[in-house]
């Protein structure tokens, strides 16, 4: 575990970003299935970093562990050291409330609430408090619907249904919804998973655009996603994280027998 | 190399690239056997096959572009995948070069075959053999993925350039004694020329098979032997 | 290629054994379709016999004969001081009046036994209704009107075909004297039947042609309103807290089944523990909507545990990890989104919970609510009934006229009970969310 730890961390990432979440040894266990097992990471700032692998890789838990989503799963149990800008946010001094609204998460499937597409994106804004006023609020709600590129489409039916609108722009309405609580970071579990090719494409320029001011960690099952958006890539296979580096050394030339077999389609 | 591809048609199509590299290099070989030998035997007839041979080895290369184009586009390949196209597509570019040179050659024997025979010959076909071995081991690196068989093929070419150099000096010298072989010595020297070529070549493709295995281009610079370029006989310098 | 080709055509989709195999397929499921069929025929028959019966037997309790009589309103009887003091008209003897009024109509019966008989043509309530229009209008007093007065029970079974004329005198109910009487008032015109009004405003009594159901529905009402209010919230709760916020342990699914099992307790038990808590120990009132109320929200709280959980655990994860994903704390996520999402479903469920008390019976006779009361309850600790042990009690009374009450009263109740799964269904359509 050890030499492995090293290893990544020799061959981190470029420092011109600056890190800023650090993850060293981290070890995950559901119940007694060792689910991830000695990982270690550094994330740079303002990158988006793709995390690759297999299903059952431990990659979607290594997401979940960045927000303490794990937390609610009962049996889950969780090792290790995850620096947020040098706090452990499983240390004492960290409220996982707190640290959902900093690190946002969009997931597989779009989910909005079954509410009008304002409250979708005033939700986040109303429980954490940050909107002194209405017009606050609804200035909150138009910037996240600008910034997620969804406010062209929706600024004439801010108050009908979330849920009535296509997949794509209920993955965007979700990005939106979680820009609004302005996270420092956004976690994205397969986000176009359910999409379409265009509204892939349309979520993907959004990411593109959005490292501008966020820190992206995007777990995807398609390696062209990751190829086409990400600064860098990180590979898990069987709870442990194989190989880390550039997106473009990683899908070039891999230096790991098992990602150059994955990536290639020749396991899986 | 890994197990084969979980989507069997693709490892199938990757082969018949790979295959069709091999053909193609072969055949180039041969377009240079046959042109030396053209030489060596003043055989014209042989020349014009050889000329005629060159446009099998232009479909081919047409046929390995239609190839890696179909697989960029239907495939995606990336990692080794990736590389073994790309490298496909600059080999045969390379490999119809080669074979272009030959038919030069060829042409150039019928050429020569008009006049008597000189006698710096000889030289051509020591040079032909070298470097049609070099053709023979970057295809065995290329068919084995044997990187450092092609890095040893690469580091050859030197001495292709130095033997290129002394029949260089040996011609300048021949025509200078004797100016009615001038025309043959000239087309001597372009013959010779174009083998060196065909050696470069063999670098590049040396180079592109170290890359296509390791992921990697060979670090150090690139051996040079042929200073004909810079080259003058002593007597005309002042 | 083509060797597949043949073999196909020799032994695939279009050999003889699979044309039999496939003819035995479809033969296999008409029958499995008609088998279904039939069951489903079955079970409408026997509800459409039941509903028949019932209808058949108890339409008639929602109709009354009434006898016509010239009442003469004389001062002498009602007010005989001329004061027209209220407490003196309501202690009036109003049943002289119908008494004489009948004696004018038949001057020629004479002994006390027939003027006995001539006078139960007439309900023994028919006084309160006359007691009831003077107090309303003392002016009627010296005056002589044509009112129409509740039949006894006999003549109104004779009226509905009840009692066979044909029968042997002996044998039946109504004499030939009474037959001759009420031959000569249906000769005039007076006898007529209409809507049974007091069915649905009376409380209970002995005499049939005056028992009305409204004390059970009231009873009904009160008890259902305690058992939701009980139950409801600490339904809604306990499920909340189990799905959400409770680990999953050994002990939370000990309790998971046991809250199963309880909901398959027989409701009689839940009697006896009421009986056992809120009487013996608590000392509430017995036969109280209260205490039945109580009673019915320990056997309704299972049921209604059961639906809340299963509606919550149909609320997608996706929405409680949306929320959470936002910062929202669990209790957040549990009452801004999973709660009003699965509302509806909990809702169905307890309405289901609560028609289900609405038809439960034992539980109540074991704390004691089937007593008779006469009276319709004012409140949760008034001595009250309700509609389903109403409908045991009349089905127990030897008259021959509480038969068409007791099928009255079920057809009461099952309305109810339409109503209020109706609702339920319209509420499920309504809010029926996809995901």
């Amino acid at each position: 575990m050890l030499t492995q730890a090293e290893a990544n961390v020799e061959n981190g990432p470029d420092t011109g970003n600056g890190v800023i979440i650090s993850t060293r040894d981290v070890n995950v266990y559901y119940g007694d299935n060792h689910a991830l097992q000695g990982v270690s990471l550094d994330i740079n700032k303002h990158q988006v970093t793709s995390l690759i692998g297999p299903s059952g890789c431990g990659k979607s838990t290594y997401l979940r562990c960045l927000n303490r989503m794990n937390d609610t799963v009962d049996s889950c149990r969780v090792t290790g050291e995850i620096l947020l800008d040098g706090v452990d946010i499983y240390g004492p001094s960290v409220d996982e409330v707190l640290l959902r609204a900093r690190v946002g998460m969009v997931f597989q499937k779009p989910n909005p609430f079954p509410k009008s597409i304002y409250d979708n994106v005033a939700y986040g804004p109303r429980i954490h408090g940050l909107a002194d006023n209405k017009d606050d609020l609804d200035e909150m709600v138009l910037t996240s619907l600008e910034k997620a590129g969804l406010i062209k489409e929706v600024q004439d039916r801010l108050h009908s249904s979330g849920t009535g609108l296509s997949g794509g722009q209920q993955q965007r309405l979700c990005i939106a919804r979680a820009l609004a609580v302005r996270p420092d970071i956004i976690l994205m579990d397969e986000p176009c998973s359910a999409l379409d090719p265009i509204a892939t494409a349309k979520v993907e320029e959004l990411i593109d655009e959005l490292k501008e001011n966020y820190t992206i960690i995007i777990v995807t099952h398609s390696m062209q996603q990751a190829a086409r958006i990400s600064q860098r890539t990180a590979f898990f296979h069987l709870g442990e994280i194989v190989e880390t580096g550039d997106t473009e050394k990683l899908f070039t030339s891999p230096s790991d027998k098992r990602t150059q077999g994955y990536i290639t389609g020749r396991f899986g | 190399m890994n197990s084969g591809h979980i989507v069997k048609s693709f490892d199938e199509e990757l082969e018949e690239v790979r295959n069709t590299i091999v053909e193609m290099g072969g055949l180039a070989e041969t377009q240079l056997e046959a042109a030396v030998r053209s030489l060596t035997e003043r055989n014209t007839e042989l020349a014009l096959k050889t000329i005629e041979g060159d446009k099998a080895v232009d479909e081919l290369e047409l046929a390995i572009d239609n190839m890696s184009i179909r697989l960029l586009a239907l495939r995606n390949p990336v990692a080794d995948d990736l590389r073994l196209v790309i490298s496909a597509l600059k080999i045969a570019s390379l490999l119809e070069r080669v074979a272009d040179y030959a038919a030069n050659i060829s042409k150039r024997v019928i050429a020569l075959n008009t006049a008597p025979t000189i006698a710096p010959i000889s030289s051509i076909p020591r040079m032909g053999e070298m470097v049609r071995r070099m053709i023979d081991d970057t295809l065995k690196a290329y068919t084995n993925g044997d990187s450092d068989l092609a890095y040893d093929v690469w580091k050859r070419d030197q001495d292709v350039d130095q033997l290129y150099n002394s029949m260089f000096r040996e011609l300048l010298t021949f025509m200078m004694e004797d100016p009615r072989s001038i025309t043959s010595c000239t087309h001597l020297i372009f013959m010779a020329k174009n083998i060196e070529r065909i050696g470069d070549h063999m670098t590049n493709i040396a180079e592109i098979i170290i890359y296509q295995v390791t992921g990697e281009m060979p670090k150090e610079p690139r051996p040079k032997g042929d200073k004909t370029s810079v080259t003058m006989i002593d007597n005309e310098t002042p | 290629m083509t060797d597949q080709v043949q073999e196909a055509a020799g032994n695939g989709w279009q050999s003889e054994k699979f044309i039999k195999n496939l003819a035995k397929r479809k033969r296999a499921e008409r029958r499995f379709r008609l088998t279904g069929l039939l069951a489903i025929l079955t079970a409408l028959t026997l509800l459409g016999i039941l509903l028949f019966s019932i209808v058949s037997k108890g339409h008639s309790a929602f109709i009354q004969t009434t006898i016509t009589l010239d009442i003469t309103f004389a001062e002498s009887v009602i007010d005989p001081n001329g004061n027209r003091d209220a407490a003196e008209l309501r202690g009036a003897n109003y049943a002289k009046l119908v008494q004489d009024a009948l004696r004018e109509k038949f001057p020629d019966v004479k002994g006390r036994r027939d003027l006995r008989k001539l006078f139960s043509l007439i309900s023994n309530d028919a006084d309160s209704a006359l007691r009831e229009m003077v107090e309303n209008d003392p002016d009627l007093i010296g005056k002589t009107v044509p009112v129409a007065l509740v039949a006894g029970d006999d003549v109104d079974m004779l009226k509905k075909g009840y009692i066979d004329r044909s029968l042997a005198e002996d044998d039946r109910r109504v004499k030939d004297q009474e037959l001759a009487w009420l031959d000569v008032l249906e000769a005039e015109g007076d006898i007529e039947t209409r809507f049974n009004s007091g069915f649905f405003t009376n409380g209970d009594s002995r005499e049939p042609e005056k028992a009305g159901i409204a004390g059970a529905m009231v009873g009904s009402f009160y008890t259902l309103i305690v058992t939701m209010l009980i139950s409801f919230p600490i339904g809604v709760m306990t499920a909340i807290y189990l799905e959400e916020f409770a680990t999953k342990n050994k002990l939370t699914d000990l309790i998971e089944v046991n809250i199963n099992n309880l909901a398959a307790v027989p409701s009689i038990v839940f009697g006896l523990l009421g009986l056992a808590i809120f009487l013996n120990f608590a000392h509430l009132p017995r036969s109280a909507p209260i205490v039945g109320g109580l009673t019915l929200a320990l056997m309704t709280l299972p049921t209604i545990i059961i639906a809340a959980r299963a509606a919550i655990r149909a609320v997608p994860d996706s929405i409680r990890q949306a929320a959470l994903g936002l910062g929202a704390s669990n209790q957040q996520a549990a009452f801004h989104h999973i709660l009003p999402l699965s509302m509806p479903g909990i809702l169905t469920g307890t309405i289901i919970g609560l028609s289900q008390a609405l038809g439960e019976t034992a539980p109540l006779l074991m704390i004691g609510m089937v007593a008779f009361i006469a009276d319709i309850p004012g409140g949760f600790s008034d001595p009250a009934t309700v509609m389903p042990v109403q409908i045991f009690l009349w089905a127990d009374s030897p008259e021959r006229a509480f038969v068409e009450k007791t099928s009255g009263a079920i057809m009461v109740l099952l309305g109810f009970l339409i109503i209020m799964n109706a609702f339920a269904i319209v509420l499920r359509k309504k809010f029926e969310r996809r995901w």
